[in-house]
């Protein structure tokens, strides 16, 4: 028999707030993150737009040596899942004796690898970087650290699948406790915020250069909208099978009922509406529910011409032209790895207070994305079922759908 | 540097990364056991003492001490051969 997957923790590090009640209140107020950031230019960025959050000071949360080993992606991850642990209502003591598992999904850790060589090559010694940089600079830093750090005894491994990093790291989570294999995952998506990171990604000329209005540049499904930014952050998602939340007496936010994936297998960058509508057939068939259940769907769109047509059209297909739809990247920017799991968190938190936050900077719909119904300004609105979609660099689509928990 | 402005200058440098009370640094104290140091430690210790002082040790120059008073005689050996 398969388990029935639900949310018992949700946490949250974002341009939006540091915290969920934070984040809820950007939200519903349409708050935009985008700041410039100078530093950008001085580099030779194209664009100094960037979703902006503070490094964290963990130092009265943990130890030295828990913390050496930490650098952007970790150290928000950290927070996030803080927040998703506690709200969840478990702690190290418990977590240290059952079995939970950690699968989080990041892409880079560009300014850690960077610091490194930098270090090597100006000493010419490789001891001269320190303990922590090996386990800042692997891919799997979030996890190395998190695991150790919160004790957990489950599966352990990062996800690495470019932008729908996060939302996969959900997706395998959900399978991983649906076919009884582990009773509880904690899942998410980081994103470091540097320029390091970012500057390849900029050398694209792929980021909006409205650099004189950033909380306006970010305008996905919109005519004039010219590019997306870059942003960042941790999201953290606790997934648990139903019989468990109900055995610990946790707190049930909401149920994972369906999650589609596919891929492109086409081009690098450019998007492909054959493998969004498979991705999203996949989530509502895994889901058994009819597109016309979903009150709300989370796109993926980033604000890049090509993209946002094609994920409109993705859309208009699957589910025609009455559902809610809002890119949360208006006010975020592309939170990259992490987007596919914020977006859950936002969605979320939409679902939990009966609002659709609005797809802020929406003015003009071009040809596409006029046949469907994009919510430009907060909307007070039950919404029940909710998809949101998460299209990665190399082709790689996923598409969560969640409902509203009923016993 | 003398002797006293050595011990000043690695007690400064050693409860700031090791975040331990300097008043914890006393000369017969054991240094691994105050500064609670696991294999990974000792090489953030090559660091600070490289940043600090301008030399880099090695495993060998470690062997044989254990207290702070035997580190700030490494250290005073070392600046000499500077």
């Amino acid at each position: 028999m398969e388990n029935r997957v639900v949310i018992t923790g949700l946490g949250i590090y974002s341009c939006l707030g540091e915290n969920l009640n934070e984040v809820r209140d950007s939200l519903f107020q349409g708050k935009s993150g985008i700041v410039l950031d100078e530093i950008r230019k001085e580099i030779g960025f194209r664009s100094a737009l960037t979703g902006m959050v503070k490094d964290p000071d963990l130092t009265s949360f943990l130890s030295r040596r828990q913390r050496i080993g930490m650098h952007q992606p970790a150290m928000y991850a950290y927070m996030a899942t803080k927040e998703a642990v506690e709200n969840a209502g478990l702690d190290i003591d418990f977590l240290e004796k059952t079995e939970t598992g950690l699968i989080y999904g990041n892409d880079s850790t560009a300014a850690s690898v960077g610091e490194t060589i930098d270090k090597i090559r100006e000493k010419k010694d490789t001891t001269l970087v320190g303990s922590g940089a090996i386990f800042q600079n692997m891919n799997c830093t979030v996890n190395m650290n998190i695991s150790t750090i919160f004790k957990l005894k489950g599966i352990n491994f990062t996800l690495s699948a470019a932008c729908a990093s996060g939302s996969h790291s959900i997706g395998m989570g959900y399978l991983l406790i649906k076919q009884g294999l582990q009773e509880r995952v904690i899942c998410g998506g980081a994103q470091e915020i540097n320029p390091t990171a970012m500057g390849s990604f900029d050398g694209l000329s792929v980021f909006s250069i409205k650099e004189s209005t950033p909380t306006k540049a970010s305008k996905p499904f919109d005519r004039d909208r010219d590019g997306l930014i870059p942003s960042g952050g941790a999201a953290t998602v606790i997934l648990e099978s139903y019989e468990s939340a109900i055995k610990r007496g946790a707190p049930i936010l909401g149920e994972l009922i369906g999650y589609g994936f596919s891929s492109n297998g086409d081009h690098l960058s450019n998007p492909n509406l054959d493998g969004q509508n498979r991705s999203l057939n996949m989530a509502l068939k895994q889901a058994n529910i009819l597109a016309d259940k979903i009150d709300y769907v989370n796109a993926h769109a980033t604000s890049t011409p090509a993209g946002d047509s094609i994920e409109a059209q993705a859309i208009y297909d699957v589910f025609g032209d009455k559902v809610a739809v809002s890119s949360t990247k208006s006010m975020t920017g592309h939170e990259c790895w992490m987007a596919g799991a914020s977006e859950i968190v936002y969605s979320m938190l939409m679902m939990n207070n009966d609002f659709i936050a609005p797809n802020i900077n929406f003015e003009n719909p071009d040809e596409i994305s006029a046949k469907i119904n994009i919510i430009a300004e907060t909307k007070q609105q039950e919404i029940n079922y909710f998809l949101s979609n998460s299209f990665g660099f190399g082709g790689t689509n996923s598409s969560l759908i969640i409902k509203k928990f009923n016993k | 540097m003398n002797r006293e402005e050595i011990i000043n200058t690695v007690k400064e440098f050693l409860s700031e990364e090791f975040e331990v009370d300097k008043a914890k640094i006393q000369p017969d104290a054991n240094l691994q056991e105050t500064l609670d140091l696991d294999s990974l430690d000792y090489v953030d210790l090559v660091v600070v003492i490289e940043e600090n002082f301008g030399f880099k040790v090695t495993g060998e120059d470690f062997v044989g001490i254990t207290t702070f008073d035997d580190f700030y005689t490494l250290v005073e050996k070392k600046l000499e051969e500077k």
